[in-house]
């Protein structure tokens, strides 16, 4: 058997790193902690690489079947016999194509900040920053069970508000982060709540134990029900909760779009191709448990949907070209989620979690390269705002290319990497509900049509008076865009069935032509429309917007669901809770703490004349308190 | 050698001995008459020892041996409160009880 303990090292070198930049950074020049943490990083990707080399294609399989393996292990916290948490490194297919998208994302944001950065202040705390974050992630992914995940997957909430807030003087940035955070810790709570009630039920955190077909939570599920719905049902529905808050899934989507406050590479690697998939990756992760609570499986398809319809409706309306990107993001980790939803398990019937993970892969890529490629824009220009450019296509011309070839891809174009990955997503829908497939349908083509708005509205349409001439950015900045290009182009290619599938055994797909090519054309409609629309400057979209006003204004607003959660916390939340429990603990519990000290002090206050330093004075009271005992002895004992 | 002597002439002279001591100690202000006063009432209740001892079980010697080690104790004593009441008198050049009060609220 081939030794896969050296893969803690893919975790640890970036946890050193960060270690590294962020004690001794300040020592040396900015650039070292830049060079520092590519170079950390670099190893890992090698290592990543070379573990899925040898996962996929040497020792993972006996008899056909991918094996679970654990690489590395340890006893991390012991509290009984019964009770101890383990930390180690959890070899799977999902954890292995998990560890090269993390890793390759995040290489490339690493050498595109060395560029972007450059000169920026705090530049050593943001390549700290961003070690710990790969870090986490990785911790995340490797985890061999649920609560090792769940330390790390705090330890990413921390390091995303970290970068979030990394521009800490903005204001709008704090805001930012600190919705984040508070937004994903809300969902937390369910998360946590779920794994205790998960671990109760069945007495383990193992995932190997927990998703074994024999194990406690699959072959003899707790029999427990609350309010109609078994435990298992709950707790898993809680754990999605956890998945949901951390994918921006609707309702607590509300910090995604905030985030983009966080430099652009930021964006790139947490909110667009790792931390938001993490959710995505927790509900594959305990997918053998989903399927056997199909209530709970339900309601990730449904969620899924909504909100990869919700957002691409909000996509459609926004300016600020990194929002649109964050609801995009949304929108495609919608698909995910509405992808494992409609899953089920084995062979064929799993094509649902194969398809889920495979646009996760790819989704890594070209989302990564549409973020990368708007970094090099706003470098460029100055703004986040799309009516601030146009034209663009001469001045970019390798950002420009790339930008399109990303586009192609989320949009479904065959053969760039998007199309194939949706085209299985769509397949699964059809196969397990219409009314699933026709709302990812609708999406596939509002997706095509905002990823083309955005691209005809930035390289092409009327030129702006730019202050200087806007340029490609620097070979650093560059040179990750034209790596994430390839992947966006090739990365449909790799033959997921045969690697990722929810039985680990390999399976056969055949594109279904008959839903590729309505998908196709769906997509081309949506480009045509966008070509029509934003090629040249015309009057058709404030033309579209007015015949729609209501709807239109309502999505520019992101159907008020900021609103909303402001008013259920700051009218209602806040006045009829937290105010009460404001009035009680200022009132009360201090009032009485504070009564009783004061009545010690006053107390003390008027004894303390006793304490005279009259050292014949306590003599006198000593002699007469032994008289008066005396005399009690002799006289009144008896 | 005082053979007849009841036992309660020993224990009337000790008890006046004692609280001539007690009325010393708190009511002379000067220290050392304070020092004085605490070894009268230490000598009373060595000849209450002695007396109890030597009347009641001539056969024992338990009485004589907490006579001597009171007298030991009671010299180790004597040399540490005038080592102290030394100190006390360089520091203010006086040594009168009352004037000693600063260690109160």
């Amino acid at each position: 058997m081939f030794d896969f303990s050296y893969t803690i090292w893919i975790v640890l070198i970036p946890f050193f790193a960060f270690l590294l930049i962020g004690f001794l950074g300040h020592k040396f020049k900015p650039v070292v902690s830049g060079i520092v943490g590519s170079a950390g990083l670099f190893t890992s990707w090698i290592l990543s690489i070379f573990t899925a080399y040898k996962y996929f294609f040497d020792v993972g399989k006996i008899d056909g079947v991918y094996q679970q393996i654990i690489g590395y292990h340890t006893l991390w916290l012991r509290f009984s016999d019964t009770l101890y948490i383990d930390m180690g490194v959890f070899i799977d297919p999902i954890s292995v194509m998990m560890l090269i998208v993390v890793t390759t994302v995040s290489l490339m944001a690493h050498i595109y900040s060395t560029g972007y950065m450059k000169g920026e202040k705090g530049f050593m705390r943001f390549y700290a920053s961003l070690s710990l974050f790969t870090f986490a992630m990785l911790g995340l992914v490797v985890a061999t069970n649920i609560f090792q995940m769940y330390i790390f997957w705090e330890l990413v909430g921390v390091s995303s508000y970290l970068l979030i807030g990394f521009y800490y003087e903005r204001p709008s940035a704090v805001a930012a982060s600190k919705k984040a955070f508070i937004v994903t810790r809300f969902a937390d709570l369910g998360f946590l709540i779920g794994i205790l009630l998960l671990s109760y039920y069945t007495g383990t955190f193992d995932f190997l134990t927990l998703t074994s077909p024999t194990g406690p939570a699959i072959g003899t599920p707790p029999t427990a029900t609350f309010i109609g719905m078994s435990v298992m049902t709950w707790a898993m529905i809680l754990i999605f909760m956890g998945g949901a808050g951390k994918s921006a899934m609707f309702p607590l989507h509300i910090w995604l779009p905030d985030a983009m406050e966080g430099p652009t590479p930021v964006s790139a690697l947490i909110h667009a191709a790792t931390m938001v998939v993490a959710g995505v990756y927790l509900v594959a992760r305990m997918f053998p448990i989903y399927v056997t609570v199909p209530i709970a499986l339900q309601v990730v398809a449904w969620v899924g949907a909504f909100s990869s319809l919700f957002a691409a409706v909000i996509a459609c309306t926004q300016h600020d070209i990194k929002r649109v990107l964050a609801y995009s993001t949304m929108s495609q980790i919608g698909y995910m989620m509405c992808a494992l939803g409609v899953s089920g398990m084995g062979g064929h019937e799993g094509l649902g979690y194969m398809a889920s993970m495979f646009h996760l892969f790819t989704h890594a890529f070209f989302k990564a390269l549409l973020f990368l490629c708007a970094g090099a824009i706003i470098h460029a220009v100055h703004s986040n705002y799309m009516y601030d450019m146009g034209g663009l296509r001469k001045f970019l011309p390798i950002t420009h290319i790339t930008f399109l070839i990303a586009c192609l891809a989320i949009a479904g174009i065959p053969p760039f990497a998007g199309f194939y990955s949706k085209d299985e997503i769509l397949v699964a829908a059809y196969h397990h509900d219409t009314a699933l497939f026709a709302i990812e349908y609708i999406v596939a083509g509002l997706t095509a049509f905002y990823m083309f708005r955005l691209y005809f509205g930035i390289f092409w349409g009327k030129k702006q008076d730019y202050h200087h001439t806007p340029h490609d950015p620097p070979l650093s900045m560059t040179l990750p865009l034209i790596f994430l290009a390839f992947g966006a182009m090739f990365a449909g290619f790799v033959p997921f069935s045969a690697l990722v599938t929810s039985d680990r055994l390999a399976f056969d797909i055949h594109t279904e032509w008959i839903i590729a090519i309505p998908s196709i054309v769906i997509a081309i409609v949506g480009i045509g429309v966008a070509y029509m629309m934003y090629l040249k400057p015309t009057q058709i979209p404030a033309k579209i917007a007015r015949s729609m006003s209501g709807f239109y204004t309502a999505s520019y607003n992101k159907f008020y669901i900021d609103q909303l959660y402001l008013f259920i916390t700051k009218k209602i939340i806040f006045n009829n809770i937290s105010r009460p429990i404001a009035w009680f603990d200022r009132h009360i519990v201090d009032g009485s703490m504070n009564g009783i000290s004061y009545v010690t002090n006053q107390a003390s206050d008027k004894i303390k004349g006793f304490q005279s330093g009259q050292l014949q004075q306590y003599a006198m009271v000593f002699v007469s308190g032994v008289i008066a005992l005396a005399l009690v002895f002799i006289y009144l004992w008896t | 050698m005082f053979e007849g002597v009841p036992l309660s002439w020993f224990l009337v002279l000790s008890t006046i001995m004692f609280f001539v001591g007690v009325y010393g100690f708190l009511v002379r202000k000067n220290l050392i008459t304070m020092l004085m006063s605490i070894e009268l009432i230490l000598n009373s209740v060595c000849i209450n020892f002695v007396a109890f001892n030597k009347i009641l079980y001539p056969d024992h010697m338990e009485g004589m041996f907490f006579t001597i080690f009171i007298i030991a104790v009671a010299a180790a004593e004597a040399s540490v409160a005038i080592a102290i009441i030394i100190n006390i008198y360089r520091r203010i050049v006086n040594i009168d009880v009352e004037k000693m009060n600063e260690m109160k609220y």
